[in-house]
């Protein structure tokens, strides 16, 4: 019986070799269609990159990085844009970057598990997922209306701060928490103190994952323009803000933040919500300024975190 | 002997007194950086607390004037008019419309792009997959507003649609949900990896192919954290401002009909900004009340989709 089943096909068997066939073909199926929807997600992202190239590259010149926005769409030009831009990060980064970093050093270092590290630990939880608008909102009652600092470069960089504060608190304490124990009890053993240790050890070996998420950050803040428009960012500025270096004593001015100011985000909001077919060409060209700068920082910041990756072995 | 211990102690008492010093003041200025530290943490906290307060403390104002049960079942938004009327509907449902395609957009294509991922895709393929999804999140959506209005709908009023007006809800909802499929991808990737192996393990000895283990151990298990993942995402598209602002118009009325133009809760917000204000006039609390219903909307869907995160994490 055994010897003649061979040449008498089981029904079974052959039912159960096209199973497995179709389940194969399945699987191949379901696998170029997990292909096919990346490729068109990415399709999208360079569709997206080359419609304003196409559209603005004929705007891309010098004269349109040095000249301010004007009434005439072909002298119009990114320059208080792109330097408005500039010092909002810079108030930015300077307030984000202690703040966030500290925040990150306390709830890994610091606190022990009690009230009040949950609480800081859901707000910052909770703080990412706010609306962007909603920090402009935020910033148009607390900064502007409450503390008076007006329309200016402060509240923007104050606002923008405050939106990034989740991606900086998150990246650093995961940065922190590569860094082994036998680390500190290391410096410990030596008779370091905390902040010592902290100082001297800690920060230094995590700068690359902390650098990454201030990267990151940044770049997410430099494209923001929801919640600069509800705090009053003016869309036409035909002056730059007053320089933060000057030649004579005592070289550093502060008098910048208080000015008022447009970025490149604004900008490009003003041109494109124009009918003037003139103005959405400027709008493109400052588009493809504003997206290859936060390509450039995400892929900078992609490349730190593999390089970082890649390089610590305890 | 004891004249010569004296002495010592004597001798000794100089140094142990300045280091006993010296310590005490390492402990103060340790004190005060751990106290510098913990202001810093509760940076977030005071965040959170003036958001709500300033949200609410001008909403008030706003609902002595207009009644809370006319904002909340008025079909017309008409705040700048001589004779404004304030039903929040029109706003609300352009932001569920909007989210809606958008969902059904990012749902499936990133829900299919996680398992890909988890499950299909060689190593090689997620080194360069990842980055790649990443870089799309990280686009301004002010860029996504451009290409909505001046490529994508011209786009379909050209081929599929060419009924399709300028401004509609149809074309910025189909790019804020390309811009969450990121997202979505990524944290229904982190659920399904988070399913232990022995589970599919268990599958394949049955005999089980890959998609088969993916549909029917995978996603089963990681479910929590799958639609956790979809609950923020919507509530990522419902804050979504600048792509709607641009692509959606700026009307406000009361319709589902992803061909119509209307104004979103943020897109209100935004338009009603770039004006000049008077603070303290109606219009201008009205952003206000505007964005206390939208934080609360995606407050609800952070709070969940936060706790179904911690379900799944407890589970595996």
């Amino acid at each position: 019986m055994n010897a003649v089943a061979p040449t008498v096909p089981d029904p079974r068997v052959s039912e159960i070799r096209s199973l497995i066939a179709s389940g194969k073909r399945n699987q191949v199926v379901f696998a170029a269609a997990g292909v096919l929807c990346t490729a068109f997600a990415v399709l999208v992202l360079i569709a997206a990159f080359l419609d304003l190239l196409i559209d603005g590259a004929p705007r891309l010149s010098w004269n349109f990085l040095t000249s301010f926005p004007s009434r005439r769409a072909s002298e119009a030009g990114i320059l208080s844009a792109w330097v408005g831009s500039a010092m909002v990060m810079l108030v930015t980064m300077f307030s984000a970057v202690p703040i966030g970093v500290g925040a990150a050093v306390y709830l890994e270092e610091y606190a022990k598990k009690h009230f009040l590290t949950d609480l800081i630990e859901i707000n910052v939880t909770n703080l990412a997922g706010v609306p962007s608008i909603v920090y402009g909102l935020l910033a148009l009652g607390l900064f502007v209306q409450l503390f008076g600092f007006g329309e200016t470069v402060l509240t923007a960089g104050l606002a923008l701060a405050l939106l990034i504060l989740p991606i900086v608190i998150v990246s650093s304490r995961e940065a922190l928490r590569t860094v082994p124990g036998h680390i500190r009890e290391a410096a410990y053993a030596m008779g370091a103190t905390r902040w010592q240790m902290i100082s001297d050890h800690l920060l230094p070996y995590s700068r690359g994952g902390i650098l990454t998420g201030i990267i990151l950050g940044m770049a997410e803040a430099i494209g923001q323009t929801a919640p600069l428009i509800t705090i009053g960012a003016l869309t036409f500025i035909a002056f730059l803000p007053p320089p933060p270096v000057s030649g004579e004593f005592p070289f550093l001015n502060f008098s910048w933040v208080m000015s008022e100011f447009t970025v490149l985000p604004i900008q490009m909001y003003n041109w494109v919500s124009r009918p003037d077919k003139a103005f959405q060409l400027n709008a493109a060209a400052a588009g493809v300024v504003l997206l290859a700068m936060t390509l450039v920082m995400n892929g900078f910041a992609i490349y730190l975190r593999y390089q970082v990756r890649k390089k610590i072995k305890w | 002997m004891s004249q010569s211990a004296a002495i010592a102690s004597v001798a000794v008492a100089g140094p142990v007194a300045e280091s006993l010093d010296h310590k005490r003041g390492r402990i103060l200025k340790e004190r005060l950086i751990e106290f510098i530290l913990m202001m810093a943490g509760l940076v977030a906290v005071f965040t959170t607390i003036a958001i709500t307060v300033i949200l609410v403390y001008e909403s008030i104002g706003f609902f002595q004037l207009v009644s809370v049960w006319d904002f909340l079942t008025g079909t017309v938004w008409t705040p700048l008019f001589a004779n404004p009327s304030f039903g929040v509907l029109p706003l609300v449902s352009a932001t569920l419309t909007v989210t809606f395609i958008a969902l059904l957009v990012a749902v499936p294509m990133g829900t299919i792009i996680a398992i890909y991922l988890s499950e299909f895709a060689p190593h090689k393929a997620r080194e360069v997959i990842k980055p790649a999804l990443e870089l799309i999140s990280a686009v301004p959506t002010i860029v996504f507003g451009y290409f909505a209005l001046l490529f994508v709908t011209p786009l379909l009023q050209a081929t599929i649609l060419p009924g399709l007006p300028g401004f509609n809800m149809l074309v910025p909802g189909i790019v804020v949900g390309v811009a969450t499929i990121p997202t979505i991808a990524s944290l229904s990737e982190d659920a399904m990896r988070a399913v232990p192996m022995s589970m599919r393990e268990g599958a394949y000895a049955v005999g089980s192919n890959k998609l088969q283990v993916a549909l029917r151990i995978v996603m089963p298990a990681a479910v929590s954290g799958v639609v956790a993942a979809y609950v923020l995402a919507a509530a990522r598209a419902i804050g979504e401002t600048m792509v709607v602002a641009i692509a959606a118009g700026q009307n406000t009325s009361f319709t589902f009909n992803p061909m119509d133009a209307a104004a979103t809760l943020t897109a209100y917000i935004a338009q009603v900004s770039l004006g000049d204000l008077d603070h303290g006039s109606v219009a201008y609390r009205s952003i206000f009340a505007a964005g206390l219903i939208l934080l609360v909307m995606t407050l609800v869907l952070n709070v969940a989709g936060h706790f179904l995160r911690r379900r799944f994490r407890k589970a595996y």
